[in-house]
C-alpha cells in the first residue's frame, strides 16, 4: 500500500532560503527544484523514504502583511509539485514565520487535501492558531535545535504519509490536536482510578485520562451606564427551547443554537416551553422553564421600568459535553448578532 | 459562550449558573452563582412567591453587576 517514494514538498522563509534577513523579508513567493537551505539536510535524514520534490519561499513579510495573495500563490506552487506531504519550517520561536508555516500547512490540509507538518516551539503564536489543523513537532526556542526539529519533522512526515495513526502527542513528540481516540485498557475504569488515586496519595507521579482544555481571558466590556434605557438580552445554555425542539438542538454534544421570538411572550409555561437538556433533572424546568431562562421576571422589570427593554429574541442551546470550539463559535455570532441589534448587555443563564 | 459573546459584542455579559469555578474556568468577567444546578434563577421548591422572589434578587443581582466597572473577573452574590 505505501508508494516507491513520498513526494515532498517543504515550505521555508526567505532567511533559511539565503535570500536574506530582514531586509530580504518582503520577497514573493518562489519556489525551486529540490531541497533548499535546512531541507537538504531533512532529505538526508529522509534517506530513500522520501525525496524533496520542490522547495517553496516566502518572505514572512510577505506573508504576514499580504497573507491572502502569499497563501494563493503559495498553494499554487505547492500544488504544483503534486506532492503527497508538505513540510513546513521548522520555525521554532519565530512569530511571523511560525504563523506562515501554521497558515500554509492548515490551507494546503484543507484546499489540495494533502497531508501537512511543521515544526514549533510551543509557545509560537502559530500553534494557538493552528494546532488543530495541522500536525506540529516541537521545536524548541532557536535553530540550534535544528537537527531534533528535522528529525521529528521527517518521522511523523513519514508516518503520516505511509498511513500509519500516530499515537498521543506527548509521545510523538507533537503538539495536542485536542482529539481523544478511545482505545482499550486491561484494567476497568474503576481499578485505574484507585491506582491513581493511591499514586496521588502517596505522592508518585499520575496521569490524567481527561485533560481539561485550557481556556482564554479577555479584558471585561465596559458596563451599562443608564439600565432604564438599555436593552438587555435574555440567553440559555440550560436548554430551554419551544415545545417540541424545532431546531432539533441536541440534548447533549450540542452543535447548534436556537433563536426564537419572545415580543409577544410574559411567561414561559410548560404549554410553550421545554427544556431538552440531557445533563440536569428537568423536573422542575419543565413545570416552569422561568426557573432556567427568566422571561417572567425580565418583563416585569421592564413594565417596572428598571430595564429599558427586554430584547424581542432569544438565543439557547444545550451546554452538555458541548465542544468548546462550537460553544466559542455560538457565542461569536450571537455576540455579533447582538451587536448587530444594538443590544446593551446579555444575561446568560446555564444550568 | 460568555466570553466570546463579550468579546465579539463588546457589552456586558452577566452569567448566572451555580458551579462558579467553572464559569471561572471559561473565562466568564460577570458571575452571579444561581440556586441550583437544575434551575438556576428560581427555588420551585420553596413554593411560587419564595420562587419568584428568589429570580429577582438574582437578575436585580445581574444588571447590577452589568453596571458596575470591573478590570477583572468578579463575583455578585446575592445577599
Amino acid at each position: 500500500m505505501s508508494k516507491m517514494t513520498i513526494r515532498v514538498v517543504h515550505y521555508i522563509n526567505q532567511f533559511y532560503a539565503g535570500l536574506g534577513g530582514e531586509e530580504a523579508a518582503n520577497a514573493l513567493p518562489e519556489s525551486r527544484k529540490g531541497a533548499v537551505g535546512p531541507g537538504v539536510q531533512l532529505q538526508t535524514i529522509f534517506g530513500g523514504k522520501a525525496e524533496i520534490v520542490g522547495t517553496v519561499i516566502c518572505g514572512d513579510g510577505t506573508y504576514g502583511e499580504r497573507t491572502e495573495e502569499a497563501r494563493a500563490e503559495c498553494t499554487r506552487l505547492i500544488e504544483g509539485f503534486r506532492p503527497d506531504l508538505l513540510v513546513a519550517g521548522p520555525a521554532f520561536n519565530a512569530g511571523r514565520y511560525g504563523f506562515a508555516c501554521g497558515d500554509i500547512c492548515s490551507t494546503v490540509g484543507k484546499v489540495l487535501g494533502i497531508l501537512t507538518v511543521t515544526a514549533l516551539y510551543p509557545e509560537n503564536p502559530g500553534v494557538e492558531l493552528f494546532a488543530k489543523n495541522t500536525v506540529i513537532v516541537q521545536a524548541s526556542d532557536s535553530a540550534r535545535g535544528m537537527k531534533a526539529a528535522l528529525e521529528g519533522l521527517a518521522r511523523v512526515g513519514l508516518k503520516l504519509a505511509s498511513g500509519e495513526p500516530l499515537g498521543p502527542a506527548r509521545l510523538e513528540g507533537t503538539i495536542s490536536r485536542g482529539i481523544r481516540k478511545n482505545f482499550f485498557f486491561e484494567k476497568n475504569g474503576a481499578e485505574r482510578a484507585v491506582e491513581m488515586l493511591l499514586d496521588k496519595i502517596a505522592g508518585r507521579p499520575f496521569r490524567t485520562e481527561y485533560e481539561m482544555p485550557v481556556f482564554k481571558r479577555i479584558p471585561p466590556a465596559p458596563p451599562i451606564k443608564d439600565l432604564g434605557k438599555a436593552t438587555i438580552a435574555l440567553v440559555c445554555s440550560g436548554g430551554i427551547v419551544p415545545k417540541g425542539n424545532p431546531d432539533h438542538i441536541r440534548v447533549s454534544s450540542a452543535e447548534t443554537y436556537g433563536r426564537y421570538n419572545i415580543s409577544e411572550l410574559y411567561d414561559l409555561t410548560p404549554e410553550t416551553y421545554e427544556s431538552i437538556h440531557g445533563g440536569y433533572d428537568r423536573v422542575w424546568a419543565n413545570q416552569d422553564p422561568d426557573v432556567v431562562l427568566p422571561v417572567d421576571v425580565m418583563r416585569e422589570l421592564e413594565r417596572e421600568g428598571v430595564i429599558g427593554k427586554l430584547y424581542d429574541w432569544i438565543y439557547t442551546t444545550t451546554g452538555t459535553g458541548t465542544a468548546v470550539a462550537h460553544a466559542e463559535r455560538f457565542g461569536r455570532e450571537i455576540g455579533a448578532q447582538l451587536k448587530e441589534a444594538g443590544v446593551d448587555g446579555v444575561i446568560l443563564t446555564s444550568t | 459562550m460568555t466570553r466570546e459573546i463579550e468579546k465579539a459584542a463588546g457589552i456586558p455579559v452577566v452569567q448566572i449558573a451555580t458551579i462558579v469555578p467553572i464559569m471561572l474556568t471559561v473565562g466568564s468577567n460577570r458571575i452571579v452563582p444561581g440556586v441550583a444546578i437544575p434551575h438556576p434563577v428560581g427555588d420551585p421548591a420553596k413554593g411560587p412567591e419564595a420562587d419568584k422572589k428568589v429570580r429577582r434578587e438574582l437578575l436585580l443581582k445581574a444588571l447590577e453587576a452589568m453596571t458596575t466597572p470591573i478590570s477583572e473577573q468578579t463575583l455578585f452574590e446575592r445577599k
